[in-house]
């Protein structure tokens, strides 16, 4: 398959008050198209900076990063989140659903930004909300739903705009064992039947097991065999 | 779903801070327009150029000596004068039956203020044959129900007559229509003569003199002629144009207007920090949620145009809100016996707008530009 996603050479850092913590230090990557990689590490290992990376949430201070063949880490900063819009759906550990809105209108917010009318909009949510088994839920608001099922509305938040790239942060984290591999069984499935690529943050070796290959990331480096492979 | 739907849905989310915040807004906007509305509404009378009116130097409830009107009558530079009385008056209840009764000269009075008196010749013929004819405006009549040719009792609570009563009786001969503007609004005019010699004191006395100049670029030096001839004497006089007259009328609340300018500035500034605070709070309570927008693609311009949205529809809904009360406040002092009709002045309108918007846009600033700076990883990382 051809690569979705190369980066090359990547430095990261941050500074804390006076101190400059590296976190990346030329660090190179690709991922092909239709992987789903499980991206595992202690805590400060730079996962959570790895997926923002990848995201355009956040800009590398050197290196670059490609999508598709092309440059985003140039990109200014309104072309990266029409860029975001358009190829990165965002599954997070805590759901992050807007509390105000129904199960709908949260996934019909990423909808917004397109140009497409209200009635196509309202096909692609009850379509993303039927992926996830939540159409019969769609008026109910964030806190009338477990947290398996705010997950789902997250996923299917995520994949109603159709973009290439999914990026899980720990989207288990927070749910029980049977939940979280209902959760986990949709992420394959997309993987598997609608081809998405999905980076996915974890902690738990069970939840690593889903993807299709397992990335070990410490320190800022990735083990050079894995990554290979 | 829109932004400005997102707009609507944030500014409510907490109902009860909305509500309490657009409640503060709402009483500094309606303070405000009620109480410019009332003092533009006691000046906004029709004024013609050519009119002027002496008064007492000391102010407008002195009375001045009759002479002081045969002087001025014979005055280069005016036309035709006349003089009024303030009577006191009320009908059946000092309070809910007052009224602005005037005891006039009428023949000089109504040509004094022809364009405001459009009555037939037969209703002037009758109010200036008849010594204790009474003249009312057509809302006062309608109040009471009176009726053309009714006697109508009238108190008064400045002045006795000679046997202590402090009624006289009057016969309506025919009412004043009133169009917005017109100076007779309200006004229930007497004859002068019946009053003055049926008073037991302050007779000989007027309350003010209008009067029509010969042109209105004579004005200034009939002003000037007129107070300087009573100048240094018992009854010193100040004379001015009608407009003028009006709103130095309308100042006689000035003092009361101003400390309520200061009462609402004051409100407004407390206001600014309560909503500024308040806002700038509630922004940061949603920090995580602005970094997930910005995640899915929304972008930093979206995410300000959405706060600021929220602070400039907060001030616009507490300042309609507080205007349209003003408006239901004014009709129902306008009611009140003796009050003239109360509207909302025009000019409220837009610069209540500007106020919501320069309110809106102050308070929201702030908030709205720290979620434009804020980064996603920030955002994001946020408890």
């Amino acid at each position: 398959m051809p690569d979705l996603i190369r980066l090359a050479d990547i430095d990261k850092s941050y500074t804390r008050g006076k101190e400059r913590i590296a976190i990346f230090d030329r660090l190179n990557m690709h991922i092909p198209a239709g992987d789903f990689i499980a991206v595992m590490g202690p805590s400060g290992s730079g996962k959570t900076t790895l997926l923002n990376l990848l995201g355009g949430a956040d800009r590398p201070d050197k290196g670059t990063i490609e999508f598709d063949g092309k440059r985003i880490d140039n990109l200014k900063e309104n072309e990266l989140a029409r860029w975001r819009a358009a190829n990165v759906g965002f599954i997070f550990q805590f759901y992050n659903l807007m509390p105000i809105l129904t199960a709908a209108q949260n996934v019909e917010l990423p909808l917004m930004l397109t140009n497409l009318p209200a009635a196509k909009r309202r096909d692609n949510v009850a379509t993303a909300l039927k992926v996830v088994g939540l159409e019969e839920r769609a008026k109910h608001r964030p806190r009338e739903l477990s947290g398996g099922q705010q997950q789902r509305v997250a996923i299917a938040r995520a994949i109603v705009a159709d973009p290439k790239l999914l990026l899980c942060d720990e989207p288990t984290g927070d749910l029980d064992r049977a939940t979280a591999d209902e959760i986990l069984g949709t992420l394959q499935l997309l993987n598997r039947q609608l081809g998405k690529t999905i980076i996915m943050v974890t902690h738990d070796a069970a939840a690593a097991k889903f993807a299709k290959r397992t990335l070990h990331l410490d320190k800022g480096k990735f083990d050079e065999r894995e990554l290979a492979a | 779903m829109n932004e400005l739907f997102l707009v609507r849905k944030n500014l409510f989310r907490k109902p009860v801070r909305t509500v309490l915040l657009l409640v503060s807004i709402l009483i500094a906007f309606l303070i405000y327009a009620f109480m410019t509305s009332l003092v533009t509404s006691m000046s906004d009378f029709n004024t013609k150029p050519t009119r002027l009116i002496t008064l007492s130097k000391i102010n407008f409830t002195e009375t001045l000596p009759i002479a002081h009107y045969d002087k001025i009558s014979r005055m280069e530079g005016v036309a035709v004068a006349t003089h009024m009385n303030w009577f006191g008056g009320y009908y059946q209840d000092p309070v809910k039956g007052f009224m602005p009764v005037f005891a006039v000269d009428p023949e000089t009075y109504f040509e004094v203020y022809k364009e405001d008196l459009p009555l037939s010749e037969e209703v002037k013929a009758a109010f200036f044959k008849e010594r204790t004819a009474m003249l009312a405006a057509e809302p006062v009549a309608r109040r009471w129900g009176w009726k053309v040719g009714q006697k109508v009792p009238l108190n008064s609570n400045i002045f006795t007559q000679a046997d202590g009563s402090r009624v006289w009786d009057f016969t309506l001969v025919g009412t004043i229509p009133t169009p917005p503007g017109s100076s007779q609004t309200g006004s229930v005019l007497i004859h002068y003569d019946y009053f003055n010699e049926t008073i037991d004191i302050g007779r000989d006395r007027i309350g003010w003199i209008p009067f029509l100049s010969t042109s209105a670029e004579a004005n200034d030096k009939v002003i000037a002629a007129i107070d300087q001839r009573f100048a240094n004497s018992a009854d010193e006089t100040r004379t001015n144009d009608e407009a003028t007259f009006n709103k130095s009328f309308a100042a006689q609340l000035g003092n009361l207007a101003l400390v309520l300018a200061l009462v609402v500035g004051a409100a407004f500034i407390a206001i600014l920090l309560i909503v500024g605070t308040t806002m700038t709070l509630a922004i940061r309570e949603r920090t995580k949620e602005f970094g997930v927008m910005k995640t899915l693609g929304f972008s930093s311009g979206s995410i300000l145009r959405m706060v600021l949205g929220e602070s400039l529809l907060l001030a616009f809904l507490g300042a309609a809100l507080g205007v349209l009360l003003a408006v239901g406040l004014l009709a129902a002092a306008g009611s009140m016996p003796g009050a003239p009709p109360l509207h909302l002045a025009t000019p409220v309108l837009w610069q209540s707008a500007l106020m919501a918007a320069g309110l809106g846009l102050v308070t929201g600033v702030l908030p709205a530009l720290a979620a434009y700076r804020l980064s996603i990883v920030d955002a994001l990382s946020r408890k």
